[in-house]
């Protein structure tokens, strides 16, 4: 006990004097949170847009007020040729073009029916989207305004409720998948770049012509980076509850032992990347090409697993970050208990045990 | 067993697939005894000594070392040993004083000897001055005497190191010899491969490895009496003039035959 009391401390000597590694600890987090949280979001706010009025009558005007006036859009320009379309988005301040037909207003009460083009720059599919969508709800609006006296004889309304995330705040999303990642980062990566150091500067050797086990060594090791990254976990979710007001749904004690595992599950996965490579550049390559990229692309973080190709919905079943990401969705979003949650919890277990029977078997053959 | 034999090695082989890296060795070291362990690049010794301190398992042959199996009892070998390796391992970012209670915990010394030993090792260093300050920032030279030093802090019986004055100046190679010889004065054997032919003169008896086999052990006079040499660098060269273990077995051997006329 008292040589890994020893052990320990001269692990926090080398994280403490190490500027980087203190940085990728803690500075990164807070970062990669506020970053998420504030700068990369989903929603649209002031996107500027120009509009093309061939009619230019009382409706049209109406229209244009009240898109101008909604805190979505502000027109920047007015359009007076078909032929400027091409040069205003050419400029690229502009997102999207309103086009009224001609006579907009009178098609509109004569025929029952006017046209509106809406154009948006797609360069960005996302944003495209979501404007058109925003243009299409502001339009359908106006509509019933129109409307509200007539009755029409079949009428389907439907009546969208976003559950869990009522706002649709995109930092709902972000929290769960920059939590997973921070762990994924100090576990894996450190650990793994902490034991390669090791080996690369001679001193494992060292340590292994000791009399400490090699399982001693590898406990001392990852044991500071379970306790850092717990830090960092418990950092994450203050942050996301205070600043973001993200709210933790379920039970905090079942969202922490989940958030242990996966960080056992991480250190497990650094472990193993660390018996494969024999430099910190190595360990770094692989953690990053192997775990950081998985788990950002591949995990349901950003992109939706579902939409995923069949071959790559496989492929994202072996990802740790994947199972973990659900859980705690469940847990902070829905508030779920671990009745809902046991088959996930099962196979990061698994995988757990799998990684680290498959680094003890690893280290074995390597000192062979 | 003579109870003066700290290691006694026969027939001890270690083979990586078909390839035989050291073949069959047989020697013995005694207590106290500077013995100097030659061989060019890749002639095996570093696998064999590998195999000595309880890393790396033999394939075949017997082997004590601080009277103790290294088939069976490797844990209690490195309780008795110390090892410096060729690279020098000890912690940059951590001062001297820090480097040598670590080390001093892992070998479970207890609080006040561990205080006690590396007190008196940078006493004898005189490193008093730079004790706090971080390893990383001391030359080479004392860096590697503090290696040395921290490879005895816990009284080993042998200690065994791996070429310790690779890249050193001629006057700290000569300190470390005397600390070498103060070390095998005390009783500790003393364990120690090198490429410097000099060095290897001030070693009571040196073993010379080549392709995997030892090919002379005697002491550096009688090795130079054998081979009919003024120095130990011309006995070397006879004997390993080209070591690359990719050349035919059957031409060392018939080498040897030549040489041993």
């Amino acid at each position: 006990m008292k040589r890994f009391i020893g052990f320990i401390k001269k692990e926090f000597y080398h994280i403490f004097r190490d500027k980087r590694s203190l940085f990728i600890l803690f500075g990164m987090p807070i970062a990669q949170i506020l970053l998420f949280g504030f700068a990369i979001t989903n929603e649209i706010n002031n996107v500027d847009i120009a509009i093309l009025d061939h009619s230019k009558d009382a409706t049209t005007q109406e229209i244009i007020h009240k898109i101008g006036a909604s805190k979505y859009f502000s027109i920047k320009q007015i359009v007076i040729r078909e032929a400027d379309i091409a040069s205003v988005f050419e400029k690229g301040h502009v997102k999207a073009v309103l086009n009224f037909e001609k006579n907009f207003g009178k098609n509109l009460i004569k025929d029952h029916k006017a046209t509106i083009q809406i154009i948006t720059d797609a360069t960005d599919p996302n944003t495209a989207n979501t404007i058109s969508n925003y243009v299409n709800a502001m339009l359908m609006k106006y509509q019933k305004e129109l409307n509200k006296d007539i009755t029409i004889a079949y009428q389907i309304i439907p009546e969208t409720r976003m559950v869990y995330n009522p706002e649709l705040k995109s930092v709902y999303m972000f929290v769960p998948g920059v939590m997973t990642i921070i762990l994924m980062l100090v576990s894996a990566m450190m650990t793994s770049i902490s034991i390669t150091r090791e080996k690369e500067l001679g001193t494992m050797e060292i340590l292994l012509v000791s009399p400490l086990k090699p399982f001693q060594v590898i406990i001392g090791k990852v044991f500071p980076y379970i306790f850092l990254s717990i830090i960092n976990a418990v950092v994450i979710v203050m942050l996301s509850i205070f600043i973001f007001k993200m709210p933790v749904h379920g039970s905090l004690f079942l969202l922490a032992l989940e958030t242990v595992l996966f960080i056992i599950s991480a250190l497990a996965l650094g472990i193993l990347i660390s018996t494969i490579s024999e430099t910190q550049q190595s360990a770094m390559m692989i953690s990053l090409m192997g775990l950081m990229l998985p788990v950002i692309l591949l995990s349901g973080f950003i992109f939706p697993i579902s939409s995923m190709p069949f071959p790559l919905q496989v492929i994202s079943n072996i990802i740790p970050a994947k199972w973990f990401i659900i859980i705690i969705k469940g847990i902070m979003l829905k508030g779920v208990g671990i009745q809902f949650i046991w088959k996930e919890t099962l196979i990061l277990l698994g995988m757990t045990v799998f990684c680290i029977a498959l680094s003890v078997k690893k280290y074995k053959i390597r000192l062979e | 067993m003579k109870n003066n034999k700290v290691i006694q090695v026969e027939g001890l082989t270690k083979m990586f697939g078909d390839f035989t890296a050291v073949n069959a060795i047989t020697f013995d070291v005694e207590k106290g005894e500077i013995f100097g362990f030659l061989g060019a690049n890749g002639a095996g010794k570093t696998t064999a000594m590998k195999m000595l301190i309880g890393i790396s398992n033999p394939t075949a042959g017997k082997a004590s070392v601080a009277g103790f199996d290294v088939f069976t009892n490797a844990e209690d070998i490195k309780k008795n040993i110390g090892y410096m390796s060729q690279k020098f391992a000890l912690y940059d970012d951590l001062t001297v004083k820090e480097n040598s209670m670590f080390f001093g915990g892992i070998y479970g010394l207890s609080r006040k000897r561990i205080k006690e030993k590396s007190d008196a090792l940078i006493e004898e260093l005189g490193l008093e001055k730079v004790a706090s300050k971080l390893v990383g920032a001391l030359p080479l030279g004392w860096k590697q005497k503090l290696s040395f030093s921290v490879s005895l802090i816990h009284d080993p019986k042998i200690v065994f190191l791996d070429e310790p004055t690779g890249g050193v100046d001629p006057i700290t190679r000569r300190q470390f010899w005397e600390m070498i010889y103060k070390t095998a004065n005390q009783g500790t054997t003393v364990f120690v491969t090198t490429h410097y032919m000099d060095e290897a003169e001030y070693c009571d008896r040196v073993s010379i490895m080549v392709n995997g086999k030892i090919e002379a052990l005697d002491t550096p006079k009688n090795l130079k009496e054998q081979f009919k040499v003024a120095n130990m660098n011309d006995v070397f060269l006879k004997l390993a003039r080209s070591p690359s273990p990719a050349l035919p077995k059957g031409k060392g051997a018939e080498r040897k035959n030549t040489f041993q006329n």
